[in-house]
């Protein structure tokens, strides 16, 4: 187990603080073994293609607050990509009961060459009382850059001291994506920021409110956890500063993807006395038997929980009996984050496909609640048995390409932007689902099931994209294994 | 003094990874931290290519690197890529890690070179500039050490000209802009090197560019670098117009000039001008009852938030030709104070009967928070970036995207510069108005 200490300003990245790795090729019983024995190693790359960033992932869980603003402290390439965030927010509020989703706030301190010799300090405090000023937020969140951490510029003293002047939060966010090859670091980053400066001690409890860590999928909670006389807290999308405040006085948090809120829900739990789910979400039937009744225990609604699966079985059994009759025998390949990754592992075996290889960005050995029962792939090998081709492979186009271009499975299914092309190249039926939301539950395997269908039966398009598509790798490469370019422990 | 910028319209230097990206077969190889690619493709999306965004090498600067230098770590992606990934001409770019640990990447690419590979370097870390001016940057670096010197035995060939105008993808219209530059230039008698994208010769044209007998910019500032290094290294003189010429009036004006400056066939330019002229204005003179008689509304005037060359070229010919008045006018590609002025007066010249409101603000939060608290009657049309698009549902104002970012528009090959851009920004604009009706 880590441990939350919400007095230091920064937390330490994953790879120090779980021992999470970047690079694996084998069976993933191997890789859990590994990770239960303590053996688990990093193993590098010779060859590397760009990356994703802390900066922005930590990014995605301020820009989404309600009333919050953000300020990149870099320069402005540092924050190129969050547009994309600012219309996240407009176009899925109406799923998030925001009827009227308003402009993000986003600002860039515009650091430049003479502030890389002087510092930035000065600029990120003119910045910070310019963008009070101008909006007025409830809370200011300062993500920091690989300039701004090089340089060495104070941010968590001029947050300190800008809190002092205006009066509302200033949450400073160490998030350098020098700092880790693991960029979902930038998630633990930002909610460490959330954690110490926003969330506050419990006065009094509320008995029926779910903390729900997640990103911006459907609201799906509000009916399933109504059911059992529950209400969701979905956190930090679409949240205000004061809902975040109160998160405290939950009595659970829950994880969608325990990669994305790890770290949320330890610092809940050891800080502020919310006992996270130690199971893994609910995908497949048997994380979602399990997940329910553990809510329920935690709860104290147990019963309700019993009635709301035997509805839902009785309700879906049937559809996914006739969804697996379909699907029996098709070949898929999973390529996703860690968490995320194994539901959609699960979500495939559950439904009768076999799942040919996984290309997973990163492991953790454990998550930051330490437990075994929450970790996801450990329970997908018990409840599926073994993956002979688990690949952790860093989000690496190149090694996906020669991967699919042997496997060639009936469907690709992909979590993250930018790699569903080479399965539409290859004219591999390709899924990519932005709601995380979408495959949970007995509901979610219908879901997914009648969706793979279709996307499998309406192969037109990717087939002649296939035949008209671009390659700029070589021969050789395909001709090698795709583990070539990775070095040894 | 604070720089703040809320809802950047532009990126930083190593963006010009993108000018990279649009020259055929090319390959950019990042020497930078893990996410500047991966921002780099966030801020222009749908913005790969052949090989950029997740299929661009990079180093992806760890601790260790930053400790320890990056340079080992800089040979061994090299060195792979040529194995990994096929391209006719490589382009090492730096990011700020490596800038500010100070790497000798400068040296390390030149090894490659000098092993025969067509391989360059250009320093593009983000607190060095923005994308407009490192595009300069980039191509000069690429002139120098993959272009080099021109050889004496080839003769200049007076009809052949280089062209700088769009900065790929900056300009999310770079493609049709460049295509359409290439069409005109040759309709009056000369021979085009556009350099990127897929009408472009590729590596093969770029190979040519000391041949050329002169060379044409089509800006206000960026890309001046370029031109003025070339006049330096291969003693060519360059023709400049100063902004985007759009519709009747101004590809007419543009053609005229670069043909005098390049004494060109009158009767040949004449007679493209003439048929150019004739195909635009019969869809003028067929819009124009349209535009004199639609009786429900249509916007007669317009605020626009876009970089300089737009903003002069689109107020010019929205005013003249189309017959939408200009309002307050938003220049976001953070001009340098040398160049300011001359804006300034080029806008002025648009009308002898009016002034507009024109500032330089790349802080475009700030210039929405204008527009926010501005009134004027009758139906107003908004031209911006997908940021825009809030505000003129709130302000109740017709919205074209146009500018980068673009997250609300795609754009594939449409282009808005000549006699052919002008018809399709007609189209658009009447398009969107259009479709808020019934």
């Amino acid at each position: 187990m880590s441990v939350v200490n919400l007095k230091a300003s920064e937390v330490q990245v994953r790879e120090l603080r779980l021992g999470s790795i970047t690079g694996f090729s084998g069976k993933a019983s191997e890789l859990v073994g590994c990770a239960r024995s303590g053996k688990l190693g990093e193993r590098g790359r010779k060859f590397t293609q760009c990356l994703g960033c802390s900066t922005s992932n930590a990014a995605c869980t301020v820009i989404l607050i309600q009333d919050g603003a953000v300020i990149s402290h870099g320069p402005v390439g540092c924050s190129g990509c969050f547009h994309e965030f600012a219309f996240t927010y407009l176009v899925n509020g109406v799923h998030r009961g925001v009827k009227e989703p308003t402009q993000r706030r986003i600002f860039s301190t515009n650091l430049n060459e003479r502030d890389m010799v002087y510092g930035g300090s000065q600029k990120l405090a003119e910045t910070i009382r310019e963008v009070y000023a101008r909006t007025k937020a409830k809370a200011i969140f300062i993500v920091t850059t690989c300039s701004s951490g090089i340089i060495g510029d104070d941010v968590a003293g001029v947050a300190d001291e800008a809190e002092e002047e205006i009066g509302v939060p200033v949450v400073p966010i160490f998030c350098e994506g020098f700092r880790s090859k693991i960029w979902t670091s930038g998630f633990d980053a930002g909610y460490h920021g959330i954690a110490r400066k926003l969330i506050k001690p419990a006065v009094t409890k509320q008995p029926d409110m779910v903390n729900i860590v997640n990103f911006w999928g459907a609201d799906i909670f509000t009916e399933l956890l109504g059911r059992m006389g529950l209400r969701p807290n979905y956190l930090t999308p679409y949240s205000t500063v004061e809902q975040i405040a109160h998160s405290s006085e939950a009595i659970a948090t829950v994880q969608v993807c325990a990669t994305l809120g790890s770290y949320l829900g330890a610092a809940l739990e050891q800080d502020f006395g919310v006992p996270e789910i130690k199971v893994s979400a609910p995908y497949g039937i048997p994380q979602t038997e399990r997940w329910f009744r553990e809510l329920g225990r935690m709860t104290g609604k147990e019963a309700e929980a019993e009635t709301l699966l035997a509805e839902e079985r009785e309700r879906y059994l049937p559809r996914i009996e006739e969804l697996r009759e379909r699907l029996k025998g098709k070949k898929a390949h999973v390529t996703a984050g860690a968490s995320h990754g194994h539901a959609l592992i699960a979500v495939l075996r559950e439904l009768g496909l076999e799942v040919r290889g996984a290309s997973i960005f990163h492991h953790d050995p454990l998550y930051d609640n330490g437990e075994v029962s929450a970790d996801a792939l450990q329970n997908t090998v018990q409840d599926y048995g073994d993956l002979p081709r688990y690949k952790v492979c860093n989000k690496q186009e190149y090694e996906l390409v020669n991967v699919l271009n042997r496997e060639r499975p009936d469907i690709l299914l992909a979590r993250h932007g930018g790699m569903t092309l080479w399965g539409g190249k290859l004219g591999i039926p390709t899924l990519l689902i932005g709601d995380e939301h979408f495959g949970m539950g007995y509901k979610g395997l219908v879901n997914y099931g009648e969706r793979i269908l279709d996307v499998i039966e309406n192969d037109e398009f990717v087939k002649n994209l296939a035949k008209h598509a671009i390659n700029p790798y070589t021969d050789w490469w395909l001709e090698q294994s795709p583990d070539a370019f990775l070095k040894d422990e | 003094m604070s720089t703040v910028i809320e809802q950047e319209r532009y990126t930083c230097a190593i963006g010009a990874m993108q000018s990279v990206v649009a020259i055929p077969h090319a390959l950019p190889i990042l020497h930078s931290g893990p996410g500047c690619g991966t921002m780099v493709a966030g801020f222009f999306e749908r913005s790969s290519g052949y090989a950029g965004g997740g299929t661009a090498p990079c180093t992806n600067f760890s601790e260790s690197e930053v400790v320890f230098g990056g340079e080992e770590k800089l040979r061994s992606v090299i060195e792979s890529s040529y194995k990994v990934l096929k391209s006719d001409l490589q382009v090492v770019l730096t990011g700020c890690t490596a800038d500010l640990v100070g790497d000798d990447t400068a040296r390390i690419v030149r090894e490659f070179r000098e092993s025969g590979r067509p391989i360059v370097f250009a320093e593009t870390a983000g607190f060095k500039s923005s994308n407009y001016v490192s595009h300069s940057t980039v191509v000069n670096a690429i002139v120098d050490q993959f272009v080099g010197d021109a050889d004496p035995s080839l003769a200049k060939d007076e009809k052949l000209v280089n062209v700088f105008a769009s900065i790929p993808y900056q300009d999310p219209f770079w493609k049709g802009n460049l295509s359409e530059l290439k069409r005109l230039l040759e309709g009056i008698g000369l021979k085009a090197n556009i350099l990127f994208g897929l009408e472009s010769g590729g590596v093969a044209e770029w190979k040519t560019i000391p041949r050329a007998g002169f060379n044409i910019i089509v800006s206000p500032w960026y890309g001046l670098p370029i031109v003025e290094h070339l006049k330096e290294k291969y003693g060519q003189s360059y023709f400049r117009f100063p902004y985007i010429p759009i519709g009747g009036n101004e590809t007419t004006r543009f053609l005229r000039e670069v043909a005098a400056f390049a004494n060109l066939d009158k009767a040949v330019v004449e007679a493209f001008i003439e048929r150019e002229e004739e195909a635009f204005y019969m869809e003028i003179q067929s819009l124009a009852t349209f535009l004199l008689e639609f009786r429900y509304g249509l916007p007669s005037w317009t605020q626009i938030l876009h970089d300089s060359s737009y903003v002069l070229g689109m107020s010019k010919f929205l005013l003249h030709e189309v017959g939408i008045v200009p309002k307050e006018l938003f220049i976001t590609d953070g001009v340098p104070e040398e160049y300011q002025a001359e804006i300034r007066s080029i806008l002025d010249a648009t009308s002898d009967k009016k002034k507009f409101p024109l500032s330089f603000q790349p802080d475009a939060g700030a210039a929405q928070e204008v527009i926010r608290k501005t009134e004027h009657s009758g139906r107003g049309l908004l031209i911006g970036s997908g940021w825009e698009k809030a505000l003129a549902k709130e302000k109740g104002l017709d919205f074209l995207s146009a500018a980068s970012p673009s997250p609300f528009r795609l754009v594939l090959t449409t282009g808005y510069l000549g006699y052919r851009g002008g018809l399709r920004l007609i189209e658009d604009i009447y398009d969107r108005v259009l479709g808020t009706y019934a």
